[in-house]
């Protein structure tokens, strides 16, 4: 009883504490502009199961990509697990689900072979990740934080892995012992090799290591909820969001500014006098200097963001030593718009601190950007992180004119003579001749 | 050489006629030494193969690519507006050039402001004549040799156009040869986004240089472009690693008109 009790709040309390943080988070992504991403859901629905459900382009890397593929089913499937502990948990049951009869020894021995591969794979991912010298993971953004999250999650896996194998191992040899508790049999493709360890226990110290593994299993669970809200962890839920809400047009097309097209329009009509009109479609800010001027589009790419690095190391600028990331890019965007949703939540809308993203972006990775697309498409949750340099640069350019000086040359140019370079209108057909 | 026949939207419409395309020369098409070598090129295609096309000839204006890519969205868009007054004036329906970021300009941005053209690539109008058997190929001095062909950001990646290309060079009867990057995978040659019209900043090296590299792996000897901007930064590029005596660097166009001598 009173261990079901026990149960019973652990799970509203991390369930509660959960929703709070998720809701801390949508309310941050909120803090973005409005776009509209609403049209064409089965497109959406398409591209979300190709990409997030069916990791399409994770494969890109086969053997990094196969391997995060048994993690992920290894984790969903195992989850599956969850709902019979919660069970359990709640009503004081044991092992409810084995009216199922045959099925339920098949699937509990299937888990565990899950479970050997989800280790497997984990063990090799420190490796790589720590030992191998894989450029893309020892970039200045990875240190600290980021890399300590990666292997955390890791190891946090691993040891989860082993609680589960642990628990099988003590539980089946309670069967065996006829313990008054433990009457479930399931198959233990896996955890038999664990009786070598702790077969030669007593009933009571086996019981503690069945109990103990389980309320392991189910605690570390919750955590992990709470852990991805501050982790980039957080992609195993917005993923789907994430690539559902995909831009789904040509990756050339850059968004139009709407906001410029009424003022152009403005200046280009002789009949409109441009001084007298006073409206308020004009926004306070061209281009984006902060994260409340992009969209939320993409701040949840900057929560989405694995870290995986893909994109940076695709990126032509980034492999020919200029400063730029675009993985960089999005860990700043998430780091700021948390900054300025804890600002906002204490001091209220009006929250300034007088800083603003361009003080962890720099001009010189603003403009190191070739808009090559490269990082878009190397994104495996379809993160578009030339968008946000874009709309940065349109700041910088629109309010502060602060295009390097070659550029301040070209948009003379073009605007006087319609070409970057300074030739005249008149001699444009002069090829023909020549 | 025969003379070129380069007919503007404003003589046909004097005329009473009307082309059936546009060809869109763009800046570097209509200024650069280098570029317009290609214009002229693809011009005698299109008079062989009898394309009823005009240019928009001293009305033609910068689309307003590099504006848009660098932040100025004002230049850009009354780039954008002037120009589509202007062809939405002569009526155009299609629209074919050389340059991928017009291209991509033309097709994907200027619909949002009141420009709705069927726009091609000229690689695509290209393989449409040779389709059609309103144009013939044939190797030339092409036949045998080891051409690999350099995927523009804008072409590939940003348009999804990689076929094109591809099959009018297999038509010249060279063997096509693929760079380790090559197609959505294609490294950008380092003019992208405006970085033509500035210093890079600082690094280790040059994004060409590093691009130029992956095209001497393969052992070409010819590096098809089918972009002004990728073809300057390759070309400066080989000349970069000397060797510019084995390798040469030529837009498709160049190579068709090339193989039949035009
Ligand atoms: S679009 Fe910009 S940031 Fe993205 S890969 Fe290309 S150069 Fe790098
Ligand atoms: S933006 Fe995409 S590719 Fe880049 S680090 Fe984040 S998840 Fe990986």
């Amino acid at each position: 009883m009173i261990q079901q009790i026990v149960f019973l709040v652990l799970l509203i309390g991390f369930s509660a504490l959960f929703t709070v943080n998720i809701r801390q988070i949508k309310k941050n992504i909120n803090l973005g502009k409005d776009v509209d991403r609403s049209s064409n859901s089965k497109a959406r629905w398409k591209e979300m199961i190709r990409v997030a459900l069916g990791q399409s382009k994770m494969v890109h890397r086969p053997i990094a990509g196969f391997l995060h593929i048994l993690i992920y089913v290894g984790f969903v499937i195992i989850n599956i697990e969850v709902i019979e502990i919660i069970i359990d948990g709640v009503f004081g049951t044991h092992r409810v689900l084995s009216f199922l009869g045959p099925v339920y020894g098949f699937l509990i021995g299937s888990f565990e072979i899950l479970a050997a591969l989800v280790l497997i794979s984990c063990v090799f991912f420190l490796t790589r990740r720590n030992i191998m010298r894989i450029p893309r993971f020892w970039s200045k953004e990875m240190k600290g934080w980021p890399k300590t999250d990666a292997n955390l999650i890791l190891l946090f896996e691993i040891v989860l892995m082993f609680a589960f194998l642990l628990m099988n191992a003590s539980d089946s040899l309670l069967v065996a012992m006829n313990s008054s508790y433990y009457t479930v049999e399931f198959s233990t493709p896996i955890s038999q090799y664990f009786i070598p360890l702790i077969g030669h226990l007593s009933e009571v110290n086996l019981i503690l290591i069945e109990r103990a593994s389980w309320w392991f299993h189910i605690i570390g669970i919750l955590a992990f909820l709470n852990y991805l809200v501050v982790s980039k962890h957080l992609h195993i839920i917005l993923a789907f969001p994430n690539t559902y809400y995909s831009n789904l047009e040509s990756k050339g097309k850059f968004a139009n500014m709407d906001s410029v097209t009424n003022e152009v329009k403005k200046m280009l009509d002789p009949n409109i006098d441009p001084f007298a009109i006073t409206d308020d479609t004009t926004p306070e800010r061209f281009g984006a200097k902060d994260v409340k001027d992009l969209s939320w589009i993409q701040l949840m790419n900057a929560y989405s963001c694995t870290e995986c690095g893909r994109c940076t190391s695709e990126c032509p600028a980034n492999q020919t030593g200029k400063i730029l990331s675009p993985r960089k890019v999005m860990m700043d965007v998430r780091d700021r718009v948390e900054v300025v949703g804890k600002g906002i939540k204490k001091e209220g809308e009006g929250f300034d601190d007088g800083k603003s993203l361009l003080d962890s972006i720099s001009i010189e990775e603003l403009w190191a950007c070739t808009s090559c697309n490269a990082c878009t498409e190397a994104c495996p949750i379809n993160i578009d992180p030339l968008s946000i340099i874009v709309d940065l640069r349109r700041y910088l350019v629109m309010e502060e004119s602060a295009a390097p000086m070659e550029l301040n040359n070209i948009f003379n140019n073009i605007e006087n003579n319609g070409a970057p370079w300074q030739f005249s209108m008149s001699d444009r057909l002069n090829w023909k001749d020549e | 050489m025969s003379q070129l026949i380069v007919p503007t939207m404003a003589e046909l419409m004097a005329k009473g006629e009307k082309a059936d395309v546009l060809f869109w020369v763009g800046c570097a098409g209509s200024f650069d030494d280098r570029a317009k070598k290609i214009t002229k090129a693809f011009v005698k295609l299109l008079n062989k193969a009898n394309v009823k096309f005009a240019v928009l000839g001293t009305e033609e204006s910068c689309s307003g690519d590099p504006a848009r890519r660098s932040g100025n969205e004002f230049l850009f868009q009354m780039q954008a507006m002037s120009n589509i007054e202007v062809m939405n004036a002569y009526e155009v329906q299609k629209v074919v050039t050389a340059c991928p970021h017009c291209f991509n300009t033309l097709k994907n941005e200027y619909p949002e402001l009141g420009g709705k053209y069927e726009v091609v690539h000229h690689t695509q109008l290209l393989k449409e004549l040779l389709d059609d058997g309103k144009l013939t190929i044939e190797g030339g001095s092409f036949s045998g040799k080891k051409i690999t062909f350099h995927d523009p950001c804008y072409l590939g990646r940003a348009n999804d156009v990689y076929e094109a290309p591809r099959e009018l060079i297999q038509k010249l009867d060279a063997e096509l040869v693929e760079m380790k990057r090559c197609k959505a995978k294609g490294l950008c040659c380092g003019a992208g986004g405006a970085q033509m019209f500035k210093e890079p900043e600082k690094g280790n090296k040059d994004i060409n240089i590093e691009r130029t590299e992956d095209a001497l792996e393969v052992k070409p000897n010819f590096i098809a472009t089918g972009c002004p901007f990728c073809n300057t930064m390759m070309t400066d590029g080989v000349k970069n690693k000397e060797k510019e005596e084995d390798i040469q660097v030529l837009d498709i166009a160049e190579m068709i008109a090339q193989a039949q001598n035009l």
